[in-house]
């Protein structure tokens, strides 16, 4: 079989980890992504990765290879030196979960901060009518896997993580752009948007997301320096600004969705723990008399959120004060040996 | 019990979130339902992405004469006719308005010269019918309902301040259980990946979305996430698995390097001159030409290479057997010790074709593979062997609204995850198509349970207990065998003794295995801790994957026919007699129960958009007069 190549994989978790050395034997044709699955099979299988599809098409194996941000299924061994020691590190602008999975939380938070596409009115499903090369400038930006690595990459927040309220980055710049040029979205203020609320002058065209994107869109050429133009041509040119006066009334800001604003994380660990079981017949419960010598069940605590309060799912639902306090599977008047009542001269 | 465990309360819960999830889970809050979408991976990675021809529609854009009843034709055809008619009737007529539907969402399809969805081609279906975009359709489908998601989630946002207030995706969490209050559902009980800690999810209405079943294969186009949770979940809380036998295998996937196993390699390299050898380089396919196609196939490899220049004068080379014929040719090699050391046999084109040619007429297929595994198919041969693909069987489902059949109540699938729609095989296209149009209805009549409930139902707290031990089982023991070592041996059953060629002696074989396996996977233990811990999460995907694999052994072992996905070797003809009948599996205690149930029956106006001669292939003598007796009766009035 193959022959054994030397490894270093990050191990840790959000308190702090090292690089671990690992000897793997490796065949040919293989890519960084067997290896790690290699290791899982043998003597690391509690090793932490992400994978799907494993033929770049889900872009879930993001991890840094040498220090380069790539897909784990895409980097063939056969472009290291024999000898050479490959280390694998989690995406670095993220925060580690364990091992090389990291928290990419934020760009779901960027993904809704972003207006979605604004069907036109006066279209019924089925009358949509667009041309090919009208279309084709929209299709290369939803090429994007959402493998994120040009957010890992980009500058901007790599190593500023401050940054990360503010920029939404080059995943959400071409989202932003790829609504811009759909032939048929009603919104006219992608670029305004991107400017105000994306953070896109940030961005000083370092490229960085281009290279590293697998898909090889070309994000900044296509995307982000088109997006810059624009906003520049909407805010300063004065026949467009007229125009925009005159002909259409743009949409108030106040209707953006803003960014920044706080997204819940959705309520967190609380403390609940389960009332015990309560399964037999009323008659078997009044023939076993009250148990005394049951350890009560805690009180449940309602699922708080990390803003210790509750989520609006469940605050809404449709009886008032959220979970019973004894659980929702109670039924009143409760079996006495559910009562969470201990008797005082009980030992 | 001290475990923490966090509890939601939803109207609806959808497990899984590929195309079926999420369209149902849309579906469920445009119906005003308080909705959790369970996600096994990150949000929009799903399998779904993976698709990649099209999604089928008969909207007739490239030809006009396209229409419903032509496409429900061609699908009762791919299935043989064993297809639930009703759900290939509603499937056919839904698919346009599901289609169109996503270009309000957002989504953008190639485009016709006058500016309409553009349609192609694909095998067994009668007119270009796939709307797609390029070869990533499935990538555009997924990332248009996660796009739609978002939006609603804005909406909601809007009005109640909280974009989690109506629809909450819960990412990398995977259910273990289904709880019930009687036979009604009351929740879905797991663990988020992450960190290991439980959640229960409190609700009246649970939607399956799950997938398919291929992890169970050696040799797979599917991800880790594919381990059939959604059937096993359904057996488990009452329902039934119908067509478990039939699985879609594709005969010629890479089994070599690891890189590229079960990628596809398209038909077409045959067609332009590979040929199939052995581990001995013999060119074998000559030996392996059935009687009733002796006389359209060469005989020796000079009248077989002669054809590919001057087709009217010579005979087709045998590689161009039909599917199965190469299937079992290859199975046959490998199992008598021809094989390559990964299990395959080689197709060579590289030492018959010039470079240029090949990647000429095969571009993606090089690029495919130059980039993936630096395997350059113009220079060395492929090795390549059968792959799983697809589950056509699944959860039964009551066929307008995805309802789970047994005795449960509050229960949907949607897609591969439920069966009957593609009977004994699925035409490509149909599967995008299908998890539109039944996600949709699973969302929608999930809604209707909800409101029509009375009382929501409770979940017992010893059975969140159950689960919650079963769940953490794995990690408390430690002289059971590793996780990875069990599905490898799983897998080894499954490829090698209910692969695509089945015989009887093999399948008794392999029940034998597998009721070896129950009791190791029963003692598996997992090292390591709950946060992120990949070789637990196997180990409590190995139970699932096992009751499914066990429904397919017994099926495939029960229907004596080959059909579709469903090849005998000691049974190699369609039989009329087995295509009136379902196989059905029911779990009994932890024993896998399997029925006889008569298939449906077609309703007239459907049957008789097939001509007799099409239908005396595939029905029986007595369904034939029963056909004739409406013909004259038809004609009567």
């Amino acid at each position: 079989m193959g022959e054994k190549r030397q490894f270093k994989v990050w191990r840790g978790d959000e308190t702090g980890g090292d690089l671990t050395d690992y000897e793997v034997e490796v065949n040919e044709g293989e890519v960084v992504l067997d290896i790690i699955h290699r290791l899982q099979a043998t003597e690391a299988p509690d090793l932490a990765c992400r994978w799907n599809c494993k033929a770049g098409k889900c872009g879930s194996c993001s991890m840094e290879i040498n220090g380069m941000p790539r897909l784990g299924c895409m980097t063939r061994m056969s472009t290291f030196e024999e000898n050479e020691t490959v280390t694998v590190t989690p995406l670095r602008a993220f925060p580690v979960i364990r091992d090389l999975v990291t928290d990419v939380s934020f760009n779901y938070e960027k993904a809704r901060e972003t207006p979605a596409f604004a069907p036109p009115e006066d279209l019924a499903p089925g009358e949509y009518r667009m041309q090919q090369v009208d279309v084709e400038r929209s299709q290369e930006f939803r090429k994007c896997i959402e493998c994120f690595l040009c957010q890992n990459t980009c500058h901007v927040v790599r190593d500023h993580d401050e940054n990360k309220n503010a920029f939404s980055g080059p995943r959400y710049f071409i989202r932003a752009a790829e609504l811009d040029m759909h032939p048929l979205d009603a919104r006219e203020d992608r670029k305004t948007y991107a400017q105000q609320h994306q953070g896109l002058g940030y961005c000083n065209i370092t490229k960085c997301c281009t290279e590293v994107c697998p898909e090889h869109i070309k994000i900044t050429d296509n995307a982000i320096i088109p997006m810059k133009e624009r906003v520049v041509d909407r805010k300063y040119d004065p026949l467009v600004w007229l125009g925009s006066k005159i002909f259409r009334r743009r949409p108030n800001d106040d209707e953006l969705v803003h960014a920044g604003s706080t997204s819940t994380a959705g309520p967190a660990m609380s403390g609940a723990e389960l009332p015990d079981a309560h399964q037999r017949t009323e008659e078997q419960e009044v023939e076993r008399g009250v148990n005394w010598h049951r350890r009560p069940a805690p009180a449940q605590l309602p699922a708080v959120g990390a803003n210790g309060r509750l989520g609006v799912s469940e605050a809404a639902f449709d009886r008032s004060g959220a979970a019973s306090p004894f659980g929702d599977d109670v039924e009143f008047p409760m079996p006495p040996r559910d009562l969470n009542y201990a008797h005082p001269d009980q030992d | 019990m001290t475990e923490r465990i966090e509890r939601h309360h939803y109207d609806v819960v959808v497990i899984g979130a590929g195309g079926a999830g999420l369209r149902a889970a849309i579906e469920a809050r445009l119906a005003g339902k308080r909705v959790a979408i369970i996600s096994k991976s990150l949000f929009g990675k799903a399998h779904t992405v993976m698709a990649e021809g099209g999604a089928a529609a008969a909207m007739g854009n490239a030809n006009s004469r396209d229409n419903w009843q032509v496409h429900f034709r061609d699908t009762m055809r791919g299935g043989k006719f064993l297809n639930n008619f009703r759900m290939a009737e509603l499937h056919a007529k839904e698919a346009p308005e599901r289609i169109w539907e996503l270009e309000t969402y957002g989504a953008l399809f190639d485009r016709t010269p006058d500016g309409k969805i553009s349609q192609r081609n694909f095998g067994g279906h009668e007119y270009p019918r796939l709307a797609h975009v390029g070869d990533r359709t499935g990538l555009e489908l997924i990332r248009t309902l996660q796009q739609k998601i978002v939006s609603l989630q804005q909406d909601d946002k809007r009005e109640f301040g909280d974009y989690d207030a109506r629809i909450r995706v819960f990412a990398e969490t995977t259910i273990t259980e289904l709880l019930l209050d009687g036979d009604r559902v009351a929740g879905a009980f797991g663990y988020y990946r992450e960190s290991g800690e439980f959640l229960l999810l409190q609700a009246p209405a649970v939607v399956l979305a799950t997938g398919g079943v291929g992890r169970s294969y050696k040799v797979t186009s599917n991800s880790w996430e594919y381990t059939g949770d959604g059937h096993a979940l359904a057996l488990r809380a009452g329902a039934t698995l119908i067509n478990m036998e039939f699985l879609q295998f594709h005969p010629t996937g890479m089994v070599w390097p690891p890189s590229v196993k079960g990628i596809l390699v398209t038909e077409s390299v045959r067609g332009d001159g590979g040929v199939l050898k052995n581990s001995e380089g013999k060119r074998f396919m000559f030996n392996y030409v059935p009687d009733v196609f002796r006389k359209q196939y060469a005989e020796t490899e000079e009248e077989a290479d002669r054809w590919y220049n001057d087709p009217d004068n010579n005979r087709r080379p045998p590689e161009l057997l039909p599917r199965d014929e190469v299937a079992r040719a290859i199975n046959n090699e490998v199992k008598e010790g021809r094989g390559t050391p990964a299990g395959g046999i080689y197709l060579d084109i590289a030492s018959r074709r010039s470079a240029d040619y090949i990647q000429k007429r095969l571009p993606s297929m090089y690029h495919q593979f130059k980039e993936l595994a630096d395997v350059d198919i113009t220079k060395e041969p492929m090795e390549i062997g059968p792959t799983c693909h697809y589950v056509m069987g699944g959860v039964e489902v009551e066929p307008d609204s995805g309802a789970a059949m047994g005795h449960v109540q509050g229960l949907f699938a949607a897609g591969e995850v439920s069966g009957g729609m593609h009977g004994s095989n699925r035409l490509g296209g149909n599967s995008l198509s299908d998890l539109l149009v039944f996600g949709k209805r699973a969302g929608e009549y999930a809604s209707r349970y909800v409101d029509s409930t009375e009382k929501r139902p409770a979940v017992p707290a010893a059975d969140v207990e159950a689960a919650v031990d079963a769940a953490l089982a794995p990690l408390q023991r430690d002289a059971g065998e590793n996780p990875y070592k069990l599905q490898q041996d799983l897998q080894a059953v499954m490829g090698d003794l209910v692969g695509i060629i089945r015989r009887k002696g093999e399948l008794e074989d392999a029940l034998v295995r597998l009721a070896e396996l129950r009791e190791r996977v029963a003692k598996v233990s997992s090292s390591g801790g709950r946060r992120y811990n990949p070789g637990w999460h196997l180990a409590l995907d190995l139970r699932n994957m096992l009751v499914v694999s066990e429904c397919t052994a017994k099926a495939a072992l029960e229907r004596e026919e080959s059909r579709g996905g469903h090849t005998r070797e000691d049974f190699p003809a369609m039989s009329a007699k087995w295509r009136t009948v379902n196989l059905v599996c029911s779990l009994d205690g932890d024993k896998v129960r399997l029925e006889h149930k008569p298939l449906p029956t077609m309703r007239p106006e459907l049957i008789h958009l097939f001509d007799r001669g099409e239908l005396s292939k595939y029905l029986t003598e007595g369904e034939l007069t029963d056909f004739d007796g409406s013909v004259t009766e038809g004609a009567g009035k």
